[in-house]
This record gives structure tokens, C-alpha cells and sequence, in this order.
């Protein structure tokens, strides 16, 4: 029997669903009315994490990049049964993509250094809110890890992770050697909610901090701004099971019957 | 040189690459740079026509042993090589799983930039370009600024309608063969689960989609009646996968699948933005809702008010009697 040794690596983005808006300098997100999560791929990376360590034993440990507030999320992942947490603290400001992975990365070591290494590092496939579809990839790169990213299906045997991917003809299989780092997504599995005990415990999580000393990259955010609304146009085309034959001649001009 | 990186599965062009071609060849006639597009893997070699009639002038062949299949980090390093010995102005691909992953694994490797799901492009002479790139799937708008000697940028799938060029060209052939470590097979694709042939979310022209007010997985037989009578296919909610009622494999949205359906038929769905930004390529969208406020109703092309177990059998009904007509 072997254990896993995970980390998590997730990002605390306003909850999913929510109308955004924006600050007036058109530099950030306007919060004041918005709840914050992790990234919806990220929830199905800690539940992956904490299932793995359930069945082979090892350990979790969870890491984010963000203001002081992100703590909230490291003790959700905490309250989950992940034992371990870890916060690169910013001003929250937007950090690029090179100068997040280079911090994470720096963070990685430090922490490999100290307790070990990972046997396998999980991201979400893209933050919720940026969605750079990158900082893994890079993490992975300057670690000189396999990384493979859009992963539906995690198995661990021995020193080898079986991981699936959709893609337009069906499934795609790959087979890394540990350590490796992978990008999930949702749909990875059904993720679980807090117990009262987790809850309680997570609130005793002592977490690490680790300082990020990291330079910006190429790619700088100069503002944000909403997409042009389109003026509404909705064409009723009736009301109840009267609209079908209107719904018919719809379907019939679309080439759809 | 603009390059565009094409995928293809086995030898088979992907249709997210006819659009990077659009929008690498507009961008390269804005600029005044040449066309040039990179196949990989020797299955690829058949897509040399289909690339002259979208305006590639060269087509860079890179052949290696591990380029055997798809593998993130092999198609990454063969485009960072060229990266490095070519050095194109741009280097483009549509901002699909494979396209981003191959960019950004070229872009970890060349310690460069990578500019995720582009709009626009605004460039300068002073070498710092803008580009307005989508954030929350679509629903909010980066203005960015960009720095690097070699622009490496992908442009949001569904962004741009593929349009081969006003005059076909035939590309040259330039082989290209990078130096590949075998370790990088490590992440090769080893073995496929072929899906059974047929419609799917991501291709069909016709999604009927439910959300929380079909009220359980047995109010889907509806759907799934209408969907099958008409050769669509069933989709749904984020509500409705975490309630369990459907896989997630069925799920529209940010954290589903994006669809590009000729039509669209979102039955009892409220249409918040994480649903929304999934649906919104669909050409046509009709709203059954029985809240004429719902966000899906003010956004859909086509609106029926009204409780979607009524109207939806009344549908199937009216389909039937048409066809047996």
C-alpha cells in the first residue's frame, strides 16, 4: 500500500452566477455585494484530493495566491479534510498569469524542500474569473513535471496517474509518471459538503504563510469593461401549449423538422 | 510570419481551425505579414489543401516520433523550437482545450507571454499591443496590455464565422523536424474510448436544454421525447447536474460544454451568466419560461410564457401531426 502526497492549488473568484460589476476605475471587480467561492473546477480538485488520501492515505495540502480574505477559502478546502493550508499573500490586485505561476512555483519548491515531494499537484483547468488557461501548464513546466490539462477522470497506481479527458470523439486517455500535475474540471466528481466537525476542525488550521517575491510578466490588465448590451428583442411568440404551432413554424424555418 | 497552429484529430481538420485561420488570416492582411499555418504529426499531411483554400502560403510539417498522437507538452515544445528559430511576429491558434494547452505549454517554455481567448487585436509600433480578451467565459471584457517580441494569442472559439479566402493559395511545404526528448511521450495520448457516432452536445444543431424547473430527472423524458424527434440532443443547468438529476456531461455553461446550436431551446432555465456564456453562440435561442423576467426570456431571440410540462408535450404534439402530414 503507498500513500499520496497531493496539493491543491485554487483561486478565490466572486461566486459563479452572479451579475458583475465593476469598480468605476474599471480595475477590479466590484465585491461589495458579491460572495466569494474558489473556482467551480477547483472545488472538484480538493474533492479529488481529499477522496485520494480517503483511499490510499498520505496527505493534503491546499495553496492559494490572493488577498488576506482568501483564507475563507482555504479553511472551505480545510473543513473538507484537507490538513494543510497554504497563502502567498497579495494586496489583491490582478497578478498576471507568468507572475502567479512564478510565486506558486517558488512556493512549491520551498514547501517540496522542507516536506517532500508532491506526488501530484492539481489545478483547476482555468480560474473562474480570468480564465488564463495557463498557470498550471507554466507551474508544471518550470517544475519539469508531466502536465496534462481538462482532466474528467483521476486513478493513482503505484507511480503512475491514469487520467481522462473529453474531446470531440470521445475519451482521451493518458498515463503520467508520478510526480505529475494535472488540470481538472468539473464533472470530475460530485463534490462534498462541509460536516459540522470539519467545520469546527478547520477553524484550528494553523496556515503557512509564504511571502510571493515574484516579477511581472508580458501581459499587464489595463481595465475591465461589460460587453455591449444587446437592446432586448425577445419576440413572444405566445403564451402556454397555444405557442407549439408558432414554435413549429420556428423549427420549420431553421431547417430543424 | 503570422503561424497559425492547426488541430486535427488523426488527420481530420478541426473545424476551430478553419476559424483561427479567419481570424490569423485578417489579422495578417491588417498587418502585412505572411500566413503561414503548422500541422503536427505526419497524420496531418492531408490537410495541406484545406489550408491553401484559407489563404496559408507555407505549411511547416513537423514530424517527430513521439508527434505520434496528441501530446500537450510534445505539440508545445515543437511550437517553442520554431518559436526560437523562426521567431514569428504572432503565433495564433483557437482558444479550444488543445489550443490554449499547446500555447501555453509553448509559452512556459519560452518564459513568453500567452494571451487566452482574444477579441480583438490592437496593435502599435512602439511594441506594446492591446487586446481585448474575454473574462467569466464572455461575460466581462480585459482590456490587456501585451509585451513580447513573439505575440502568442488565442482567439475565443465561436469568435469569428470560418470564411475560406477570396482566392485559394498553394502552400508551399516546409518540413520541420524539432529535436523532441523522448521523455515528452510521457504525455502523449495512450489509448481514446471512442464516443459511439452521433450528435453531441458541443456539435448538435439542436439543444433542448432543462434547468431547476423541469423539477427532477423524470421530467427530462419530455425533453429528451422533442430533442429525439427532432435529431437534437438533451442539455441542462449547472442547478440541475449538482442536484445530480443529469451528468454532467449534459451540462451548458462556463464549467460545461459550449454549445453553437442552430437552435437553442432552454425550457425552464433562469439563465444566470455561468449558464448563459454556454448557450449564447447558439444562433437562435427560444426561452420557455413561465417568468416573463427570467434573464433567459429577455435574452432569447424567441420567448413562449408559459410552463414548459405543458408547452413542451404541445410541441411534440404539433411536431408529430406536421410530420405524419
Amino acid at each position: 500500500m503507498f500513500a499520496v502526497k497531493v496539493l491543491v492549488c485554487i483561486k478565490r473568484v466572486p461566486a459563479p452566477g452572479a451579475r458583475i460589476n465593476i469598480t468605476a476605475d474599471g480595475q477590479a471587480v466590484d465585491s461589495a455585494f458579491l460572495g466569494f467561492t474558489m473556482s467551480p473546477h477547483e472545488e472538484c480538485a480538493v474533492e479529488e484530493a481529499v477522496a485520494l488520501v480517503e483511499r490510499y492515505g498520505g496527505s493534503a495540502t491546499v495553496l492559494t495566491l490572493g488577498p488576506a480574505e482568501a483564507d475563507e477559502q482555504l479553511r472551505y478546502a480545510a473543513s473538507l479534510g484537507i490538513a494543510n493550508a497554504v497563502l502567498l499573500p497579495t494586496d489583491g490586485s490582478d497578478w498576471d498569469p507568468q507572475r502567479t505561476a512564478r510565486a506558486i512555483t517558488a512556493a512549491i519548491v520551498e514547501l517540496e524542500a522542507a516536506g517532500g515531494a508532491f506526488d501530484l499537484i492539481l489545478f483547476g483547468n482555468e480560474s473562474a474569473d480570468s480564465g488564463g488557461f495557463q498557470v498550471g501548464v507554466r507551474v508544471a513546466c518550470a517544475l519539469e513535471r508531466p502536465m496534462v490539462n481538462g482532466i474528467k477522470g483521476i486513478d493513482v497506481h503505484d507511480a503512475v496517474v491514469t487520467a481522462r479527458r473529453e474531446s470531440d470523439a470521445g475519451m482521451e486517455v493518458y498515463e503520467l509518471p508520478t510526480p505529475a500535475v494535472l488540470g481538472v474540471k468539473e464533472g470530475l466528481n460530485l463534490p462534498r459538503y462541509p460536516t459540522l466537525k470539519g467545520r469546527l476542525a478547520s477553524k484550528k488550521v494553523s496556515v503557512v504563510q509564504l511571502l510571493p517575491t515574484a516579477q511581472h510578466g508580458g501581459q499587464q490588465l489595463l481595465t475591465l469593461q461589460r460587453p455591449a448590451e444587446q437592446a432586448s428583442r425577445t419576440v413572444v411568440l405566445g403564451h402556454g401549449p397555444d405557442a407549439a404551432p408558432a414554435v413549429v413554424d420556428l423549427l420549420a424555418e431553421l431547417g430543424l423538422l | 510570419m503570422l503561424l497559425v497552429v492547426i488541430e486535427h484529430d488523426r488527420g481530420a481538420l478541426a473545424a476551430s481551425s478553419e476559424e483561427a485561420m479567419t481570424a490569423g488570416r485578417q489579422l495578417a492582411d491588417r498587418l502585412g505579414l505572411a500566413l503561414h499555418a503548422m500541422t503536427i504529426g505526419a497524420d496531418a499531411d492531408g490537410l495541406l489543401d484545406a489550408l491553401g483554400e484559407y489563404g496559408a502560403i507555407a505549411v511547416h510539417q513537423a514530424h517527430a516520433e513521439v508527434l505520434t498522437d496528441y501530446g500537450p507538452e510534445a505539440w508545445g515544445e515543437t511550437v517553442a523550437q520554431f518559436v526560437r528559430s523562426e521567431q514569428p511576429a504572432i503565433v495564433v491558434a483557437c482558444g479550444t482545450d488543445r489550443g490554449n494547452e499547446v500555447l501555453a505549454q509553448a509559452a512556459a517554455r519560452l518564459d513568453m507571454p500567452m494571451v487566452a481567448n482574444v477579441v480583438e487585436v490592437i496593435p502599435a509600433t512602439d511594441g506594446t499591443w492591446e487586446l481585448v480578451r474575454v473574462r467569466w467565459g464572455g461575460s466581462l471584457l480585459e482590456r490587456a496590455s501585451l509585451v513580447a517580441s513573439t505575440k502568442l494569442i488565442t482567439f475565443v472559439h465561436h469568435g469569428v464565422i470560418a470564411e475560406p479566402a477570396a482566392a485559394a493559395a498553394v502552400p508551399r511545404i516546409e518540413p520541420c523536424a524539432p529535436n523532441l526528448d523522448a521523455t515528452l511521450a510521457r504525455t502523449v495520448v495512450r489509448d481514446r474510448v471512442e464516443r459511439v457516432a452521433g450528435v453531441v452536445l458541443a456539435n448538435a444543431r439542436l439543444v433542448v436544454g432543462g434547468g431547476r424547473g423541469v423539477g427532477s430527472p423524470e421530467g427530462f423524458a419530455p425533453l429528451q421525447e422533442l430533442a429525439g424527434l427532432l435529431g437534437g440532443v438533451v442539455g441542462c443547468s449547472r442547478a440541475v447536474t449538482n442536484a445530480g438529476w443529469r451528468p454532467h456531461t449534459d451540462q451548458v455553461g462556463q464549467t460545461g460544454t459550449r454549445i453553437a446550436a442552430d437552435l437553442y431551446m432552454a425550457c425552464g432555465i433562469s439563465g444566470a451568466i455561468q449558464h448563459w456564456v454556454g448557450a449564447m453562440a447558439s444562433k437562435t435561442i427560444l426561452a420557455i419560461n413561465i417568468d416573463p423576467e427570467a434573464n433567459m426570456v429577455t435574452k432569447a431571440d424567441y420567448a413562449v410564457i408559459g410552463d414548459l410540462h405543458q408547452v413542451v408535450p404541445a410541441i411534440t404534439a404539433e411536431v408529430r401531426k406536421r410530420k405524419g402530414a
